[in-house]
């Protein structure tokens, strides 16, 4: 324990000799030398394996995140397209069935007008029969009327006892019945 | 290393922590020799390979947590680079993130009880640094010629001013280095100093020993902070004097 302490001491003075380790010069080439190693070493590493490497895996990570984020862009893209899409769809069927419907509109409209206008031709047709039958009937009553007028006066002439003769009762008869 | 003096005092060694030591036997240390520093920073090697080179193996589009790790460093650095130099320092964005990855880890396992902390040596800052501060002005004067000395005169200021401040900027360029390596390797022996000397009174004070551990604990959480902000501040340090390089013009 005696010598143990007693060499630690030694080393200690051997130390206070020389002072600071960092002031003895002696030891200055060495670390210089293995500085320059490692330095080079660690320059070689970084500049030839890790940062080419490390900096290709940040852009491939950053490539990566923005074509994902410009997938998502087109994909926005696509989804609102296809609304447009679906929306002019369904205006345009909606523009459709308007159509059809003032089509049929128009269709039953002319259908209803043709019907109209033959009921309209028929119900004129008839009325003008009716007006023309009516009229014969008239015409017809008319003639009876003159006939019998013109039988009843030959008659009432042979009751009194007279002759007459056919033409001038006609003539008589008829001037009354004008008069 | 608490170690009680003929006098009787407490003598508590805090340097032997940062002595350079061969690994394998005693004797001199050459430039060549494996020691702890070629251990520790071989260890700082090892480490870098394993976080940005084995965790960033799978090259997964959505991140395994060790490659999230990888990935956050790489953009730290790179958005630091980005931000203080401009974009066409992004060129030498390699270089800092070598330097921000080693003294990461340096400082980190300068933590591990026992290790040796390789960036709390002035032969490693000083280098790095220096290097930095002639590879900059270099740059500097390679990409505008005599006008990146247009760096030490500033329009801004009024003419009679302008040669009082270009000395003061001068010698502020030249502090640079200097200020830069003390900066780093200061606050690393500090730390580790102040922690021994809580350790050593922890051996001598028997049971009020709960004291100084618990200040080791509060030192060490600070410690941790400050190992990733030493690593921070010398690099974007760097930034800063890479900018100066590419941009001198006020």
């Amino acid at each position: 324990m005696a010598t143990e302490l007693e060499t630690a001491a030694a080393a200690g003075h051997a130390a206070e000799a020389v002072g600071m380790p960092q002031l003895d010069f002696s030891t200055y080439p060495n670390q210089i030398f293995w500085l320059v190693v490692t330095l080079f070493a660690i320059y070689f590493v970084l500049s030839r394996i890790a940062l080419p490497r490390i900096g290709a895996v940040l852009a491939e990570r950053q490539g990566t995140i923005s074509n994902d984020i410009a997938a998502a862009e087109e994909l926005k893209l696509r989804a609102q397209e296809a609304e447009r899409a679906y929306e002019k769809a369904l205006a345009d069927a909606r523009a459709e069935a308007q159509r059809i419907v003032a089509e049929t509109k128009a269709e039953i409209k002319a259908d209803l007008d043709a019907a109209t206008a033959k009921a309209d031709a028929e119900i004129a047709a008839r009325s003008a029969e009716a007006e023309k039958q009516i009229a014969e009937i008239r015409a017809g009553a008319l003639e009876s009327v003159s006939e019998v007028a013109r039988a009843t006066t030959a008659d009432v002439i042979a009751a009194m006892g007279f002759r007459a003769e056919s033409g001038a009762v006609d003539a008589a008869v008829d001037g009354k019945l004008k008069g | 290393m608490a170690s009680e003096d003929a006098t009787g005092g407490v003598n508590i060694d805090t340097m032997h922590q940062f002595m350079v030591r061969p690994l394998f036997g005693e004797g001199a240390v050459h430039w060549y020799t494996p020691t702890n520093v070629t251990l520790w920073m071989g260890i700082a090697v090892l480490c870098t390979v394993l976080l940005l080179v084995m965790g960033t193996r799978g090259r997964a589009i959505v991140p395994s947590r060790i490659q999230s790790v990888a990935e956050l460093a790489y953009g730290f650095v790179y958005k630091m680079v980005e931000d203080v130099s401009g974009r066409d320092g992004l060129k030498y964005f390699p270089y800092i993130m070598s330097l921000f990855i080693f003294i990461v880890f340096a400082n980190f396992l300068g933590l591990i009880p026992g290790a040796f902390t390789t960036t709390s040596h002035l032969a490693v800052t000083g280098t790095m640094a220096l290097a930095v501060f002639i590879g900059v002005t270099v740059l500097g004067f390679v990409k505008h010629g005599a006008s990146f000395l247009s760096l030490f005169w500033i329009t801004a200021a009024p003419l009679a001013l302008r040669p009082i401040l270009a000395v003061i900027e001068v010698i502020s360029y030249f502090v640079r280095p200097v200020s830069h390596s003390i900066r780093l390797m200061g606050n690393m022996m500090a730390g580790h100093a102040v922690m021994k000397v809580f350790a050593g009174f922890a051996g001598v004070l028997g049971v009020g020993a709960v004291f100084p551990v618990v200040a080791i604990g509060a030192i060490y959480a600070l410690e941790f902070l400050v190992a990733f902000i030493q690593a921070y501040v010398f690099a974007i340090l760097t930034c800063v004097y890479l900018r100066d390089a590419l941009h001198p013009h006020h």
